[in-house]
């Protein structure tokens, strides 16, 4: 039930935004989440934007990931 | 970034191989996800097949519609049958027997029953109808912001004939008393990655007093592969601790302005998990501010008493005690077209992740 998308923000009209996932545009309201601009992603549950997601903490995320079997590699 | 970079199987392949090493130096090890879509991630893509046999998967009370009491169920299926009355309710919690019946029957029934994706879908309802709605409050932290939102919209707007019937479950207090379980000998936790958006690794200092580490892990293959991996990276190391490999949505203090949000709105209460117990502070209740927009309050509505359907063991499923596949009932008399216990009825139960995705001869 704690299934969360995430969206790309294309335009917000006070607490509502439209936004993009997967080539369907839909309403997310904003008004548990702060500081939520045009062109960011955020992560929609039950019509709600919950947290942002941004493209360099995936690349940083990805990065985490690789780090931890590379040490478990090199402790062998 | 899409998913794929979070599906790559050559990354895949050596978070599986940096597994396997870590199991080799560690004995029987049992690791408990929390979250219901955990459960049928890890079911959907195989993980558990790609395991050493020392490390085992547990699903833990994860699926919020399954532990929300039968009692709650026939309380709001038996108003629904009111004139005038109408229901709006997660799909989720649709088909999931009470006792003596569920919302599906009774809008069968004739029963005025509809499905909403959100709670601000409960306020459209109400803004277009004269009767009385009813919004099944339910759901764990990912969902209670909303709820929040929603009733304080509703306040703002005095819709006086909208009200909640609340019964949302806080997850790091049940882990707490599953911890203070001694048979369930839970060697880790896989945290729940949205969860812990809203309420943020601070939320489980808990688990470190108990000395039992926990890792918030995200839900794509990588994500699962590397929150076990880091999970037995912390047992080999006998470090006791939270970690977080779900970062690109997870910070560490979570979302404070949706925190602010519920502490605003509800105040936590001892809760009823279905067929698992009483847990204390484990359970919201609106604050009295609220009062004059509670179902329960409205309409009388209770949701004690403990009864569960007869045979069923979704209470030791719930808990971890035992595997879907060792209830009686399981895949014979208990199937997802012909459920009996809540596990099995929801689409992210324990049971029914196991019927769909096991190995079943």
């Amino acid at each position: 039930m704690c299934l969360a998308i995430p969206a790309k923000v294309l335009s917000i009209q006070g607490d509502i935004a439209k936004v993009e996932a997967g080539g369907c545009v839909t309403t997310a309201d904003l008004s548990v989440l702060l500081g939520v601009k045009v062109g960011d992603y955020v992560m929609v549950h039950a019509g709600f934007a919950i947290q942002k997601y941004a493209e360099e903490e995936a690349l940083a995320n990805l990065e985490l990931i690789r780090d931890l079997y590379r040490t478990i590699a090199d402790h062998e | 970034m899409n998913s794929a970079a979070f599906n790559d199987p050559t990354t895949a392949r050596s978070l599986v191989e940096a597994i396997s090493r870590l199991a080799k130096r560690l004995p029987e090890v049992r690791l408990m996800e929390v979250c219901g879509t955990h459960t049928m991630e890890i079911g959907r893509l195989g993980i558990r097949q790609l395991l050493p046999e020392n490390v085992r998967l547990i699903s833990g009370p994860g699926c919020p519609v399954c532990v929300t009491p039968a009692a709650y169920i026939d309380a709001v299926a038996e108003l629904a049958l009111f004139e005038g009355v109408r229901i709006a309710t997660f799909g989720d919690l649709f088909r999931v027997p009470g006792v003596r019946r569920s919302f599906a029957q009774v809008k069968a029934a004739g029963a005025a029953v509809e499905i909403v994706t959100s709670p601000r879908a409960a306020l459209e309802l109400a803004r277009k109808t004269h009767g009385e709605v009813i919004f099944t409050a339910v759901g764990f932290e990912t969902t209670i912001p909303a709820t929040a939102a929603a009733m304080k919209t509703l306040t703002v707007e005095g819709l006086d004939n909208l009200s909640f019937f609340v019964a949302h479950r806080l997850v790091p207090p049940a882990l707490d008393v599953l911890l203070a379980d001694p048979s369930l000998c839970i060697s880790g936790f896989l945290l729940p990655g949205h969860v812990s958006a809203i309420v943020g690794a601070g939320a489980y200092g808990a688990l470190v007093k108990r000395g039992v580490p926990g890792v918030i892990t995200g839900f794509d293959a990588l994500d699962l592969l590397a929150g076990i991996c880091c999970l037995l990276d912390l047992l080999v190391k006998k470090e006791v601790a939270v970690k977080n490999e779900y970062t690109r949505v997870v910070p560490p203090q979570g979302n404070p302005a949706a925190l602010r949000l519920i502490e605003e709105v509800y105040d936590p209460c001892d809760a009823v998990w279905r067929g698992i117990g009483t847990f204390p502070e484990s359970g919201l209740r609106l604050r009295p501010h609220f009062a004059a927009y509670d179902a329960s309050v409205r309409f009388g509505l209770k949701a004690t008493g403990e009864e569960m359907p007869a045979g069923c063991s979704c209470g030791s499923v719930l808990k971890g005690m035992i595997l879907p596949e060792q209830c009686p009932l399981f895949g014979t008399a208990c199937t997802p077209e012909n459920p009996v216990g809540p596990c099995m009825v929801s689409s992210e139960g324990s049971c029914a992740a196991a019927f769909k995705y096991g190995d079943r001869q």
